[in-house]
């Protein structure tokens, strides 16, 4: 399977803000050898690194690229009955994929972890960002009303908002920085998305969604959820991650026996 | 919102025989310079893109969409770059130019990065019009990521 593993190992090593980091220690996942059932189990310490929805992890904090990836998609991070202490796991709605379990090194780190893996999913981010959008449009339509009427009395109760020229923008269209392209060049600004001109939902602000316990049989009863999982597309990353795994794992024994043999 | 199952002409930068998939574009006795015009099934979830055979379950590719920059090109055509190799572009014809500009606008908005700052510029105007931070009832507020005016940790 290809993937842009230049561009993903650039982006888990860059400086855009990563949500958590630290060590953790992961059980390896052994095969199942036929008539093999036991086999001691065993952890690995990882560098894990938390992007938007990426989870990486590094053999050490300096390491300049993953060796591997875990996409946060149709996921349910939670403790798990490990011999461990302090364990947790991350798995996922589809069934053939292979759940991660992960061990903090105490109490605050894995609830720590926890918390900001059960926030990480795109779904999640995009239910807030576009909560906020509509939030911002009643905003704006209050505002508007206030200026249709000076009498009136506005909610906000700031009556130093209305005369404010910092507003006006808003009824612009700044151009919108696309994919954290246009910081390359180290600018910071806002991103420039004028109110929408759409009707604008509820201001009610819907609860956290819960996780998601069934892919297929559509969310566990939260009405705040507009769309449902996406189960097909959870095959495609649960390949991503194994594939991902295993390539960069045969890269390196190529360049370790590369090395043994005296190659530059 | 999220484009899936369309089906695009993908202008792939590896050479393959033609006809090798049964859907190549260009007749087997076309020379081929540089790459086949193949058809795939390509389909965006989340911010990664993935790519089909035709009638195949299973992705061959896939990209993620971080720090990249989509490009129109020609009639119909639109290109993705990444910032450490901007002069290679993954090209994509579309059957129609409205098709094209409808996916530059669905993947310029994929990525995670673009839904955070998003999130930061709604919570500032929201903040500036109301007074309050919209991120509270969320609990969310204080992380490092939703800060206002940050770019690096």
């Amino acid at each position: 399977m290809k993937l842009n593993e230049r561009s993903v190992a650039h982006y888990a090593t860059c400086d855009s803000p990563a949500d958590h980091t630290g060590f953790l220690r992961k059980r390896v996942e052994r095969h199942h050898h036929h008539g093999h059932h036991h086999h001691a189990t065993s952890y690995q310490r990882r560098w894990f690194v938390l992007k938007g929805n990426l989870l990486f992890y590094f053999e050490e904090r300096d390491s300049r690229e993953p060796v591997g990836l875990v996409v946060l998609e149709g996921c349910t991070v939670e403790l798990c009955e490990a011999a461990e202490e302090f364990a947790f796991a991350i798995r996922f709605d589809d069934a053939g994929a292979r759940a991660y379990v992960l061990v903090a090194d105490g109490q605050a780190a894995m609830e720590a972890w926890v918390k900001a893996l059960s926030r990480a999913s795109f779904d999640y981010m995009r239910l807030v960002v576009r909560e906020l959008e509509k939030q911002l449009e009643e905003a704006c339509k209050s505002l508007a009303a206030c200026r249709k009427s000076p009498q009136r009395s506005c909610s906000s109760g700031r009556r130093r908002h209305l005369s404010n020229p910092a507003l006006l923008p808003l009824q612009e269209k700044p151009p919108i920085l696309e994919n954290g392209y246009s910081t390359w060049g180290g600018g910071d600004d806002s991103l420039g998305v004028a109110c929408p001109e759409r009707d604008g939902g509820h201001a009610k602000p819907p609860p956290l969604p819960p996780r998601r316990r069934s892919a297929a049989s559509g969310t566990a009863g939260s009405p705040a959820m507009p769309e449902s999982p996406v189960p097909p597309e959870t095959a495609c990353f649960s390949k991503l991650h194994s594939w991902y795994g295993q390539e960069i794992a045969t890269l390196r024994r190529e360049w370790q026996e590369r090395q043994k043999r005296g190659h530059p | 919102e999220q484009k899936s199952d369309r089906r695009q002409s993908c202008l792939l930068p590896v050479v393959a025989p033609p006809g090798a998939d049964g859907a190549a574009l260009l007749p087997p006795s076309t020379p081929v310079f540089f790459a086949v015009l193949k058809k795939r099934l390509v389909k965006l979830v989340v911010n990664f893109l993935f790519y089909f055979r035709t009638d195949e379950a299973e992705p061959i590719g896939a990209l993620l969409l971080e720090h990249c920059r989509i490009t129109k090109e020609e009639e119909n055509v639109f290109s993705i770059s990444f910032i450490e190799e901007p002069e290679r572009k993954y090209c994509f014809e579309c059957d129609s130019e409205e098709q094209c500009q409808e996916w530059i606008e669905a993947l310029k908005r994929a990525s995670y990065e673009f839904m955070r700052r998003s999130l930061i510029f709604y919570r500032n105007e929201i903040q500036k019009i109301t007074g309050k931070d919209p991120l509270e009832q969320y609990g969310i507020s204080e992380e490092a990521r939703f800060q206002l005016g940050t770019r690096k940790q």
